[in-house]
C-alpha cells in the first residue's frame, strides 16, 4: 500500500517538476537563453495567487499566465533580445534581474512567508490521494496538451518549430521570427506563473521561492533534452518517481543526490538528452 | 611587456589601490561607545537572503526596544543609537560584519543572530574581541561562551517540556521530522535520550534539506508508522510544504498532533492557520500570552510596524536582549564589557513573558515553559506552562537521563 | 603598473588595520578563484557554475587538518562532540597528517574535475549544457555536506579556526604571514596562468573555445584540452579555498553553494573575463563592493547588485577590463583594436 502510494507521490512530484520545467522548454530549451529569472516568474505566480485568492483559483492561473507572460516579453523585449547568440551572457543577465525580481517581492510583500489557503474544493482527497495533487497532475498534463495541440495544429505553432529548427530559413521563408521569439518567452514566462500558482497548493510563498525549485527545472530539461516536450514529460515523470523511492528508502537529501548522479550517468548514454533534435549543423 | 598586458593591470592597479584607500578612509576613528552623547549598538540579521523571512522581524522588535530606551531617556544619560547590519543569510558574512561592528563602529554590544551556524561564525569573534552579543533565539543548548548572553530558550526550557507534555498526555510512540542542521539533529539527539528513559518509543526520523518543499513521502512515512505524536524540528519554509502535505494527505491533528519548536504566530501566517490550527508548538511567549507588560509590547508593536502584525517568541527575546542589556548597563555605570557582565547577573525585569531573570552562572534567563495550541484565527492558546521559569541547563546536567550527551 | 600593484599589496599590511587586512586577504582568495575561472571561462568557454564544489574541497581538506591539530593528538573536533561523534570518522584520520592535508587541497578538487570533465566532455556535453550541470554539482555537493554533519560539520561548517600550523589567527601578526601567503599564492597562481595562456596548450584552448570542431578535425582531442584546462581551474580553486579557512576562520555550505558560485563568476564577469588582470581585479572589486556598500546601503545593495550585473552585461560584455582597454586605446588615438581579448561574442553552443 504504502509503496503504491510512493508512485502516486513520485507521479504528483513528477508533475510539479513538470510544471516548473515547462515553460523553460521553451525559453532556454528552444531558445537558448538561460533564464535564472525563471524561478522569480514562479514566484510572481505563486504572489497573484496570494493577491487573489479571494477570487478563487481558477481566475488566478490565467491572470498568473498573463502577468508573467507580459513580464516575460517585457524582459525579452528590453534585454534578452541582444543577447541572442550569447547564451551564457544570458544567464548572468538574467541573475542580476532575478536578485532584483526578489528584492522587490520582499519589499512589496514583506521578507516573511505568506499564506494562500487552498479553496474548498480542493481540501480533502480520494484515500491517501489529495485533491490539490490530483489537480496539479491534471494541470501538468493539461498544460501539456495544449501545447502540443499548439505546436502542431496551429499556424502561430508551427511557426515557433520553426524557427527554433532553423531560423535563418524560417526567416527567409516569410517568418517574423522577432514575433516569434516574443511569443515563445509569453509562452515560457507565463507557463511560469501558472506553476507558480499551483504550488501554492503544496508548498511556501515567500521571496525566495523561485530558488528553490531553479535547480530542479534546469535539470529536467536538460535530462530531456533541449526543446522537446515529450523529452521534459518523460524526464520529469521519470526523476518525479526515482526521487520519491529513494528517498522511501533512504532520505531526501540523499535522493537529491542520487537524482543528480543519475542524470549525469544518464547523459554519458545519450549525451544530448532523452530526445535529439536532428540536424545537420554542426556545432 | 606587450601591449595586451597592460590594461589588466590597469584594472588591477585600480581596484587594488581603490580598496586600499577605501580601507584607510574607513577606518578613521569613529569614536568609542560611550563617547558624545549617544551610545553605538549593533543590530546584526539577515535583511537579506533566505533567513530574512525570519530575521527582519527581530530586528524590528530590537529597534523598537530602542526606540523606547530612548524615549525614556536612554541609558547613563546618552541615546542609544543603533547601527544596522546585514548579515545576508551567510555565516562568515556574520562574523565579518560582527567584527566591523566591533572594531570600526566600535558598538557598546550586538544584538543579533538567528541560526546556530550564524551563532558559531560569530562566538570567535566576540570571544576574541571580547565583547558582547546577545543572541535572542531557541537553540540546541551545550554551549555557554562567556561573551554571549542568550536570552532565548535552551533545551530544557523548550524541548524538554514538550516532552513532558506529550508523555503526560500519553503520547508513547513519537515521529520526529526535522530540517538537516544542528538544531534539529541535536534536538533530536536529546529527545531520543528521553524517550529511552522514558518508556516512549521513537518510530522513526526524517531530515530533509533546508528549503525543502516535497514533504509527500515523508508523510507517506508517517502513515505507515502511525505514531501518537510527531515532534517537528522543520526551520522556516519547509513547515509550510509540510503542514498542507499533512492536511491534504487527510492527517488531523487529533488522529496525530505534531509539536512544532519553529513554527510561531508568523509562520502560523505563513503556513494558513487553515492547515495547522489544533496541532501544538512549544515556545516560552505567545502574543496571547497575560499580562500587563505583554499589552504594552504589542500595542507599541502594532502602532510601530502596522496594526495587521503579530508579536512571537524570537521578537519578545529580542526585544528583551535590548531591554536587559539596559538594566545591565545603568546598573554598571558603564557599557564596559566585564562590568555589564558582572552587573547582568541576577538581574530581574518585567517583560511580556513575565519576570525574566538573567542566570549569571551560564548567561541564559530563566523562562516559563508554554505549550500552546494554534487556532484558526492565526493565534495561538496556551494549554499548559510549566507554572514557575525554568532555570536554564544548556548541558542538561540536571537530567539523569541526559548524561553522556555532551 | 604592475610594479604599482605589487608594492600598494605588498605595504598592505603595513597601510591597513588588522581587520580591513583580513577582509582584502578575503578578497584576494576569490581572486586566486577568478584566476582559474579566467582559464576555463575567458579562454576556455566553459562556463563553470560548480567553481564552489573546488573551493570547498580545498577548503574542507585544509579544514579538517586544521581542526585536527586543533584538537589535539586523540582529540575529535568541536562539532563532532556536540554532534555525538566518538571516535574519529576513517576519513579524517589522515589528514592528521599536514604533508596529506596540503596534498589533498589540490588533488581532491582536481580529480573531481578530472572525473566530471572527463565523464561531461568526452560526450561532447557543452555550452548551457555544461553551465547546467555544474550548477547542478554545486547543489548537491551542499546537500551532501548538510546532511553529513558528524563527518562535516553540516550548515554550521569548520568554525571557530584559530591557529594555522603553529601560527596564532586571532594575533595580527599570524594574519599579516597569512595575508603573505595568500599573496603568494595569488601571484603563482598568476604566473602559472599567464604562462599557460602561452604555452601550445593555452592556444588550443582558445582553438577549442572557438571552434571545437575544427580543432577536432586538426586531429587534437578538445575533450582532453577542455578536461586538462577545467582540472587547472579546479586545482586553483582548491588553493583559494585552503587559504580562505586561516584568512575567515570559517568554511561551510553557505559559501560554497550555487549562489555564492555565481558570485564567483559575475565577479570574473564585471572584471573581464578575457583578460587575467581584468579578473583578478574583478573579483577584488565585486567583494569589496559587496563589503562597502553592504555596510553603506544595507537594503539597496541587493538592486544595486541586481542593476550592476545587467549594465556589465549591456554594455561593457568583456567587463572593465575592456571599457578600460578601449578608453586607453581611444586616449591614445590608435586604432579601436580591441587587444588582447577577442570578439565579446560566445562561440555558439
Amino acid at each position: 500500500m504504502a509503496i503504491l502510494n510512493q508512485l502516486f507521490i513520485g507521479a504528483s512530484m513528477g508533475a510539479v517538476l513538470l510544471l516548473i520545467a515547462l515553460g523553460l522548454t521553451f525559453t532556454f530549451g528552444q531558445m537558448g537563453v538561460i533564464n535564472m529569472a525563471h524561478g522569480e516568474f514562479i514566484m510572481i505566480g505563486a504572489y497573484t495567487a496570494y493577491v487573489l485568492q479571494g477570487v478563487g483559483l481558477l481566475v488566478a492561473l490565467p491572470v498568473a499566465f498573463l502577468i508573467a507572460g507580459a513580464l516575460g516579453v517585457v524582459l525579452e523585449r528590453l534585454l534578452i533580445r541582444r543577447f541572442y547568440g550569447r547564451a551564457l551572457d544570458t544567464l548572468l543577465l538574467t541573475f542580476g534581474v532575478s536578485l532584483i525580481l526578489q528584492q522587490l517581492a520582499r519589499d512589496i510583500f514583506g521578507a516573511p512567508n505568506v499564506g494562500v489557503t487552498a479553496p474548498a474544493w480542493l481540501t480533502g482527497g480520494v484515500g491517501p490521494l489529495p485533491y490539490s495533487r490530483i489537480f496539479i497532475l491534471v494541470l501538468a498534463l493539461a498544460c501539456v496538451a495544449a501545447i502540443a495541440v499548439y505546436l502542431t495544429r496551429m499556424r502561430q505553432g508551427r511557426r515557433m518549430r520553426a524557427v527554433m529548427q532553423n531560423r535563418q530559413l524560417a526567416a527567409v521563408s516569410g517568418v517574423a521570427t522577432e514575433r516569434v521569439d516574443q511569443l515563445t518567452f509569453l509562452l515560457g514566462s507565463g507557463l511560469a506563473g501558472v506553476a507558480g500558482v499551483a504550488l501554492t497548493l503544496i508548498g511556501p510563498v515567500g521571496p525566495s521561492l523561485g530558488t528553490y525549485y531553479i535547480v530542479d527545472a534546469f535539470l529536467i530539461v536538460v535530462a530531456g533534452g533541449l526543446g522537446r516536450l515529450g523529452g521534459a514529460v518523460i524526464a520529469a515523470f521519470a526523476l518525479g518517481v526515482l526521487n520519491s523511492f529513494v528517498e522511501f528508502w533512504t532520505d531526501a537529501s540523499l535522493a537529491k543526490v542520487v537524482v543528480f548522479a543519475v542524470i549525469v550517468a544518464f547523459l554519458q548514454i545519450r549525451p544530448q538528452g532523452l530526445f535529439v533534435l536532428r540536424t545537420r549543423a554542426l556545432t | 611587456m606587450s601591449r595586451g598586458l597592460r590594461s589588466p593591470f590597469v584594472a588591477l592597479g585600480l581596484a587594488v589601490a581603490l580598496a586600499v584607500t577605501a580601507g584607510c578612509v574607513g577606518e578613521a576613528p569613529s569614536g568609542g561607545a560611550a563617547s558624545g552623547d549617544t551610545i553605538k549598538v549593533g543590530v546584526l540579521h539577515s535583511l537579506s537572503g533566505t533567513m530574512a523571512i525570519s530575521e527582519v522581524t527581530v530586528r524590528d522588535a530590537e529597534l523598537l526596544a530602542i526606540e523606547e530606551i530612548n524615549a525614556a531617556g536612554g541609558v547613563l544619560g546618552k541615546k542609544l543609537e543603533p547601527v544596522v547590519e546585514d548579515g545576508a543569510s551567510d555565516w562568515p558574512t556574520f562574523a565579518e560584519k560582527a567584527q566591523k561592528l566591533i572594531s570600526q563602529d566600535r558598538v557598546a554590544t550586538v544584538f543579533g543572530g538567528w541560526t546556530s551556524a550564524s551563532r558559531k561564525a560569530m562566538l570567535p569573534v566576540f570571544e576574541r574581541n571580547r565583547a558582547l552579543l546577545w543572541y535572542p533565539v531557541q537553540y540546541e543548548g551545550l554551549e555557554s561562551s562567556p561573551y554571549i548572553f542568550y536570552t532565548g530558550a535552551t533545551t530544557n526550557q523548550q524541548i524538554v517540556p514538550g516532552l513532558d507534555y506529550l508523555r503526560e498526555q500519553g503520547k508513547k510512540k513519537v515521529f520526529l521530522v526535522g530540517s538537516d542542521y544542528v538544531f534539529p539533529r541535536t534536538a533530536n539527539k536529546i529527545i531520543k535520550a528521553y524517550a529511552a528513559a522514558n518508556g516512549m518509543e521513537i518510530v522513526g526520523e526524517e531530515y530533509t534539506p533546508l528549503g525543502h518543499t516535497e514533504y509527500s513521502t515523508v508523510v507517506n512515512k508517517l502513515g505507515q508508522a502511525r505514531p501518537d505524536a510527531v515532534f517537528n524540528t522543520l526551520n522556516g519554509d519547509s513547515n509550510v510544504a509540510f503542514f498542507k502535505a499533512l492536511r491534504g494527505a487527510g492527517i488531523t491533528a487529533d488522529a496525530m498532533p505534531t509539536v512544532s519548536v519553529s513554527v510561531a504566530e508568523e509562520e502560523v501566517a505563513g503556513i494558513g492557520p487553515d492547515n495547522i490550527a489544533g496541532h501544538l508548538v512549544a515556545w516560552n511567549y505567545y502574543q496571547t500570552t497575560p499580562g500587563a507588560a505583554n499589552q504594552t509590547f504589542v500595542a507599541a508593536f502594532k502602532a510601530r510596524y502596522g496594526a495587521n502584525k503579530v508579536t512571537s517568541d524570537p521578537m519578545e527575546a529580542g526585544y528583551n536582549a535590548v531591554k536587559l542589556w539596559a538594566a545591565a548597563v545603568a546598573k554598571a555605570g558603564t557599557t564596559e564589557t566585564e562590568a555589564v557582565k558582572a552587573a547582568a547577573k541576577g538581574i530581574a525585569l518585567d517583560l511580556p513573558e513575565g519576570t525574566v531573570t538573567i542566570d549569571g552562572e551560564n548567561q541564559h534567563v530563566f523562562k516559563t515553559a508554554r505549550i500552546g495550541l494554534v487556532q484558526p484565527d492565526g493565534q495561538i492558546r496556551e494549554v499548559w506552562n510549566s507554572g514557575q521559569p525554568i532555570k536554564p541547563d544548556p548541558y542538561l546536567k540536571g537530567y539523569s537521563w541526559a548524561t553522556g550527551l555532551s | 603598473m604592475f610594479l604599482v600593484v605589487a608594492l600598494l599589496l605588498l605595504a598592505a599590511p603595513a597601510l591597513l588595520p588588522a581587520f580591513r587586512l583580513e577582509l582584502l586577504a578575503k578578497w584576494l582568495c576569490y581572486a586566486i578563484v577568478a584566476v582559474g575561472i579566467h582559464l576555463a571561462w575567458g579562454r576556455g568557454g566553459m562556463l563553470t557554475l560548480g567553481q564552489g564544489v573546488f573551493f570547498g574541497l580545498g577548503g574542507y581538506a585544509m579544514g579538517m587538518h586544521l581542526k585536527l591539530a586543533d584538537a589535539g593528538p586523540g582529540a575529535l573536533p568541536d562539532f563532532m562532540v556536540w554532534s555525538g561523534v566518538e571516535t574519529l570518522p576513517a576519513l579524517w584520520a589522515p589528514f592528521r597528517d599536514p604533508v596529506f592535508a596540503l596534498a589533498m587541497v589540490v588533488v581532491l578538487p582536481t580529480v573531481t574535475a578530472l572525473l566530471l570533465g572527463t565523464l561531461v566532455f568526452r560526450q561532447r556535453v557543452r555550452g548551457a549544457y555544461f553551465a547546467v550541470l555544474s550548477q547542478a554539482l554545486a547543489a548537491a555537493f551542499v546537500i551532501l555536506l548538510v546532511g553529513q554533519q558528524g563527518l562535516t560539520g553540516g550548515t554550521n561548517g569548520l568554525t571557530n579556526v584559530r591557529y594555522f600550523f603553529g601560527l596564532d589567527l586571532y594575533d595580527p601578526a599570524g594574519k599579516r604571514i597569512v595575508y603573505y601567503l595568500v599573496l603568494g599564492a595569488l601571484l603563482a597562481v598568476f604566473l602559472a596562468a599567464w604562462q599557460l595562456s602561452r604555452s601550445r596548450l593555452g592556444r588550443l584552448l582558445v582553438a577549442v573555445r572557438d571552434g571545437e570542431d575544427r580543432v577536432r578535425f586538426l586531429g587534437y582531442d578538445p575533450a582532453v584540452v577542455k578536461t586538462l584546462v577545467y582540472a587547472v581551474s579546479a586545482a586553483m580553486a582548491g588553493i583559494a579555498g585552503a587559504l580562505f579557512v586561516p584568512v575567515v576562520g570559517i568554511l561551510g555550505p553557505a559559501d560554497l553553494g550555487v549562489v555564492p558560485s555565481l558570485e564567483m563568476l559575475v565577479a570574473v564577469a564585471i572584471g573581464g573575463r578575457f583578460s587575467l588582470g581584468g579578473a583578478i581585479g574583478g573579483a577584488v572589486l565585486y567583494h569589496y563592493a559587496s563589503t562597502g556598500l553592504s555596510e553603506t546601503f544595507p537594503s539597496a545593495w541587493t538592486y544595486l547588485q541586481g542593476a550592476l550585473f545587467i549594465a556589465v552585461m549591456l554594455w561593457a560584455p568583456r567587463g572593465l577590463a575592456g571599457l578600460l582597454a578601449s578608453g586607453l586605446s581611444l586616449l591614445r588615438r590608435r586604432r579601436a583594436s580591441p587587444p588582447a581579448a577577442p570578439a565579446p561574442e560566445e562561440v555558439p553552443a
